[in-house]
């Protein structure tokens, strides 16, 4: 479980959160949706620990994120995996390496060991025998699956993901938010998605924060989002003309 | 300008104690600092050479110039051609050549990798980033650069013989009589000490403009300029400072 408490952070002048209390929790998959300049990203890098909050408290269980020291910082650190909007795979390295390079780091396993588990995190992202590719040589869709695998090679307690899906097209799109939801599900850890794809919210959405001018405008699950009367909630819902078209047929269809 | 340049100078020194601490793990370390070695020393061999053999060239051939019909023999020349390489040209200038072509390479690297949210992606893993990226390089700079200094001393010796004495200014009897001649060690020493403490600015300096780089393409490319020209100019003054100390 991570808790958000009353989280606010300025760049200057310009005040981005303004007292964002929210839980994530544990097993479910938490987006964090809004528009974009909603400050969503700058939640998740605060919850992540890459950007410290101006003010307000991040706990991870009963840890105190904000107070910790660089130390006690990297130990919960390795219990973290993350998913970057851009993949941040290291491009001189191969895909193996890429995923192996949490383990060489950190872990005293054998190379039998850590070629065991970078075949088994590829096959858990259905990209078994592309080890020596280069990220290069993949599409998007197969580097956002690296990069998951990749985050979850040290089988991480916490998952974050900066826009899973920017840039892929729907079908793909699905098939990544499966996968965030069954490593998720299987694990029981705790997900934390930032996106504001409409598919993966009502798809994936086990617990929904929606950030506004830097505050929490809405929170619930995906089986509430329809029925909800909150109204910024519908503006970003049916912000797009296709379903706002599609709905209006809807009515007249009924009428 | 001068308050811009002090914060710099401050957030420079509180960030080298995070560049040395304990590794997470030694052999990746290790690795870093082999490649690193091998980038530095052996990717700079060719530029090292030309550059030391047409110093040499140049200064004999131009000491000649200054000496022709004067009193002074002509041996004189290996001597004055030996200790100018070994007190000044081959540490100053190899590292200021140095600066341009590793200098601005480490800035882009590390800048590069800001920009593409690597060092993010590493933090996140529990990586100290400062650590990982830095330390390996300047290590192996400091360890490499000193070498290459040598070589560049060596390579401008010989540059100064086959400038002169196939040309015949003057004989190779005397231009070894010349090199060999009031021989102190000390210089040596004054030598090796440019060395690494040039080694040890053009990297840090480096990797500094590169790890704090903000923005985009047109930024990372100033960050290497900047790599580059604060590298020099440190490079040139701490060359004055150790002149100061070492030879008062």
């Amino acid at each position: 479980m991570i808790r958000a408490e009353n989280i606010y952070k300025s760049f200057g002048d310009q005040e981005v959160l303004k007292g964002i209390s929210f839980t994530f929790e544990a097993g479910k998959n938490n987006l964090i949706i809004g528009r974009s300049g909603a400050g969503k990203t700058v939640l998740l890098k605060i919850l992540v620990g890459l950007f410290p909050p101006t003010a307000g408290k991040v706990w991870y269980n009963d840890q105190n994120l904000c107070v910790l020291k660089p130390q006690e910082l990297r130990q919960l650190r390795l219990k973290v995996g993350m998913l970057f909007q851009g993949n941040a795979l290291f491009d001189s390295m191969t895909i193996e390496e890429n995923i192996r390079f949490p383990m060489d780091m950190f872990t005293k396993r054998t190379p039998a060991e850590k070629q065991k588990q970078v075949d088994y995190c590829l096959e858990r992202v259905s990209l078994s025998g592309i080890n020596k590719k280069f990220p290069s040589e993949i599409s998007g869709g197969m580097q956002k699956r690296v990069g998951i695998a990749r985050a979850i090679v040290l089988e991480p307690k916490y998952l974050f993901c900066d826009e899973p899906n920017s840039g892929l097209d729907p079908k793909t799109a699905i098939t990544i938010d499966d996968l965030i939801n069954g490593i998720t599900k299987e694990n029981k850890i705790t997900t934390i998605i930032n996106t504001h794809d409409m598919n993966s919210v009502m798809e994936i959405g086990d617990n929904i924060c929606l950030v506004d001018h830097g505050k929490l405008a809405w929170q619930g699950n995906k089986s509430e989002v329809l029925s909800s009367k909150n109204e910024t909630l519908h503006d970003f819902i049916f912000a797009s003309p296709f379903l706002q078209k599609l709905v209006n047929q809807i009515n007249a269809d009924k009428i | 300008m001068i308050k811009d340049a002090l914060e710099h100078f401050g957030k420079f020194v509180a960030w080298q104690p995070q560049i040395y601490k304990k590794p997470e793990n030694r052999s990746m370390y290790q690795k870093e600092i082999i490649r690193q070695m091998y980038d530095i020393g052996i990717g700079s061999l060719g530029i090292v050479f030309l550059i030391s053999v047409f110093i040499g060239a140049v200064t004999s051939v131009q000491f000649y110039y200054q000496m022709e019909g004067t009193l002074i023999p002509p041996y004189y020349i290996g001597y004055v051609v030996r200790d100018m390489t070994i007190i000044e040209l081959a540490p100053t200038i190899t590292c200021l050549v140095l600066a341009g072509k590793v200098g601005s390479n480490m800035a882009a690297e590390i800048g590069g990798m800001r920009q593409k949210e690597h060092i993010d992606a590493m933090e996140i893993m529990g990586v100290n980033t400062s650590a990982y990226l830095v330390m390996p390089k300047t290590v192996a700079a400091v360890l490499v650069i000193p070498i290459l200094v040598c070589v560049a001393a060596i390579l401008s010796l010989l540059g100064a013989y086959v400038a002169s004495v196939p040309t015949g200014l003057f004989t190779a009897a005397e231009y070894t009589r010349g090199v060999r001649s009031f021989f102190i060690p000390y210089n040596v020493f004054m030598m090796l000490v440019k060395a690494v403490v040039f080694a040890y600015i053009l990297t840090s300096v480096s990797c500094y403009q590169g790890y704090f780089v903000k923005g985009g393409s047109i930024e990372l490319g100033a960050a290497s300029t900047r790599a580059v020209v604060f590298s020099d100019i440190l490079i040139l003054l701490s060359d004055y400072i150790i002149a100061v100390l070492l030879t008062a």
